[in-house]
């Protein structure tokens, strides 16, 4: 990794939202390790717009980052970031919230990492409601390690260790936040960012758990071994596939199969893990 | 509630009969300790026990993780966020812990982990003593690390020690251990908890980051740096997660110690590994605390830890009267080895025993400083058990057989 200027590009201009990220302020140009293609970028600029958008106390909004393709991520960016270990960020930021409540940490995760190594840690933060923010970007394949097969790839489909395409049926990561008993879920894709916008921007102001799902093409590993090569090729075959949440109402289970459903899934309120252990502090001091 | 009356509800001042598990658990509450993460374990399962009911009392936070790998995390997270945190375990767990230790190890954050050792491998017997996860607490997660681990011998030291042990966690920012096993943690005994200020006295505090004049923002000095020779190392303070001063970018990766930022160059990788090695293992002078007993005139040395050194201090009594002239060695920090202590009474005496409860995990790091000054080699003998304690007797047949 190289942390000089591209050669000639020095005195690129950044982006009008380049200029909050990271490397931006520690090096003074925006620096980027995403493949070509890849859906994260624009994912990256859209928490970006929204925490310039917000005006968010940095500090305050702590990103738990994990190991994954997105593990680059920080560079672009805002805010101040903690990298954990391979899929238990939501148990560290379980004990970063109890340590400091004021704190509303974002773990952004991948989907190896949230529902195959950290499924644990996700069920248990949900269900304990601790107040913060889950975002899984949803690529559906290990990107990082050279395209093996993931929990939430389709039946079917071509990987490094599925090279007979037998098919594992994915898990739905909206249902099980569901069942574990998340306070905000959320689905998109990367053909919808400003919806995706909204819902991290009413995540913020949440009180509990919201997990936030975003479905994005992988041109690299996913793409060329399953015949959408390009950018545009999995990005349409996801925005096709999608399917939105008010529509899918009306459809049968055998026109869901394999389809995303996007939309808000969910939004109620319910205790946080912190209230319920404040209560009991408050109760023990008058002792 | 003020400072002064948190303090004093975490000291329970008095002479009690405690539960060794529960004299540790008071011990961590009075060194500062207000954040503990664990999943129950026999025999360990009172201290969480414990803690549940105590922390909330005094401002902290319990919680019941769902597995020790979840625990250990959220122990992280808490230390970063700047409180003084802990778990407790036993073998297995600690196993599941490793991953997370040695990242812990990576970043030099001030954790304190306790081992409430039970027989193993496998599941192994949950209610026998074992000193087995002694080669574990170092050496059981990726990559070298150096630890501090200490073992108590009664409950009136798992409630000192465990205040020692965040103290050496805080100064020297390092995962610290509390070695118990399994019978230490379940016996009861008279402990006395002195006065709040005797306390306060004693408890070195997280020291507070106070930014450099000339630092860049967002690129604090958070880790330590060594001298060209790794003789001298300037432990920095680290700014909270939450603080204005936090790092953009805090990496689990191995990283440069100056910049903080991620390093594939072999130089840097090196340099960090060698530091927080050396770290530890060159300052192991000032970290070891070691108890001398009749060490003067001794011919033979018993060098030992933990529960058996209660029955080698019986052993060496007996001796006495017989008129062998026995010493004890006693380490209460296991890790780092003693180097210095061992080296000093190895050039005085003729034979080492060696009593632990484990095949010699200990004794083989003895052997490497047994060595008279013209370089005799001076046997090193091992009483060793697995699950059981030694008995003063065992001890003393195996002094009688190596005079003969």
């Amino acid at each position: 990794m190289s942390y000089s200027a591209p050669r000639g590009k020095e005195n690129i201009t950044p982006h009008p939202y380049g200029t909050n990220t990271q490397m931006y302020k520690l090096m003074g140009f925006p620096f980027t390790m995403f493949c070509k293609g890849c859906g994260y970028g624009s994912i990256a600029q859209a928490i970006c717009r929204v925490f310039k958008e917000e005006n968010l106390q940095e500090e305050l909004f702590p990103f738990i980052i994990n190991i994954g393709c997105y593990s680059s991520m920080p560079t672009v960016l805002p805010g101040k970031i903690l990298m954990t270990l391979h899929g238990r960020g939501i148990a560290v930021a379980t004990g970063v919230k109890m340590a400091n409540p004021k704190l509303k940490p974002i773990s952004i995760h991948g989907d190896g990492d949230l529902l195959s190594i950290g499924t644990n840690h996700f069920i248990h933060g949900a269900r304990r409601n601790v107040d913060m923010i889950v975002i899984l970007l949803n690529n559906n394949i290990y990107g990082m390690t050279g395209g093996q097969h993931a929990p939430t790839t389709p039946m079917g489909s071509k990987t490094s260790t599925t090279p007979y395409r037998y098919g594992e049926k994915p898990i739905d990561s909206v249902e099980l936040a569901k069942v574990s008993g998340a306070t905000y879920i959320a689905r998109w894709n990367t053909s919808t960012m400003r919806e995706f916008m909204k819902s991290f921007k009413k995540a913020l102001h949440h009180k509990g758990f919201s997990f936030i799902e975003i479905v994005s093409q992988c041109p690299t590993q996913f793409g060329n071994k399953n015949a959408l090569p390009k950018a545009l090729d999995g990005f349409n075959f996801i925005k096709n596939n999608s399917v939105r949440i008010n529509k899918a109402k009306d459809m049968s289970s055998e026109e869901l199969k394999g389809k995303y459903i996007i939309g808000e899934h969910l939004d109620i309120d319910r205790p946080t893990l912190w209230d319920r252990k404040s209560e009991i502090i408050e109760k023990l001091k008058e002792k | 509630m003020n400072e002064d009356e948190i303090l004093k509800r975490s000291v329970l001042t008095g002479t009690h009969l405690l539960e060794g598990n529960v004299a540790m658990a008071e011990g961590c509450i009075a060194a500062g300790c207000r954040f503990f993460a664990g999943y129950p374990i026999t025999p360990q399962s009172e201290v969480p026990e414990h803690m549940a009911k105590r922390l909330p009392e005094v401002g902290g936070v319990f919680m019941q993780m769902e597995d020790e790998i979840a625990s250990i995390s959220a122990v992280v997270g808490a230390t970063i966020t700047g409180k003084k945190a802990m778990s407790s375990t036993s073998g297995p767990g600690f196993a599941l812990m490793q991953e997370t230790l040695s990242w812990a190890n990576l970043i030099e954050m001030p954790i304190v982990v306790a081992n409430v050792q039970r027989v193993g491998p496998g599941s192994g017997v949950v209610s026998l003593p074992t000193h087995g996860d002694v080669t574990q607490i170092k050496r059981g997660g990726n990559g070298e690390y150096e630890v501090i681990a200490i073992a108590p011998n009664s409950c009136q030291e798992l409630f000192d020690l465990s205040i020692e042990a965040f103290n050496l966690a805080e100064k020297w920012r390092v995962p610290t251990f509390i070695l118990s096993d399994a019978w230490l943690g379940h016996m009861r005994e008279k402990v006395v908890i002195p006065e709040p200020e005797e306390i306060k006295k004693r408890i070195v505090p997280r020291p507070e980051y106070i930014p450099k004049e000339n630092e860049t923002e967002g690129r604090p000095q958070i880790y330590t740096i060594a001298n060209k020779d790794f003789t001298e190392f300037n432990i920095p303070a680290f700014p909270p997660l939450g603080s204005k001063n936090f790092p953009y970018w805090w990496i689990t990766l191995t990283h440069s110690q100056i910049s903080g930022m991620i390093t594939e160059t072999p130089s840097v990788a090196d340099n960090t590994n060698m530091t927080i090695n050396y770290k530890i293992s060159k300052n192991e002078a000032k970290i070891s605390i070691v108890k001398r007993y009749e060490l003067d005139d001794a011919e033979i040395a018993i060098i030992t830890y933990g529960t058996p050194s209660r029955s080698a201090l019986e052993a060496m009594k007996a001796c006495r009267k017989e008129g062998i002239k026995v010493g004890i060695l006693r380490l209460v920090t296991v890790w780092p080895i003693a180097e210095t202590a061992i080296r000093e009474v190895a050039e005085k005496v003729k034979q080492i025993v060696v009593p632990e409860m484990n095949l010699g995990q200990i004794a083989e790091q003895i052997e490497r400083f047994a060595f008279h000054t013209d370089g005799q080699r001076i046997p090193v003998h091992r009483v060793s058990h697995t699950a059981i304690l030694h008995t003063p007797k065992e001890i003393i047949d195996k002094i009688r057989e190596i005079i003969q």
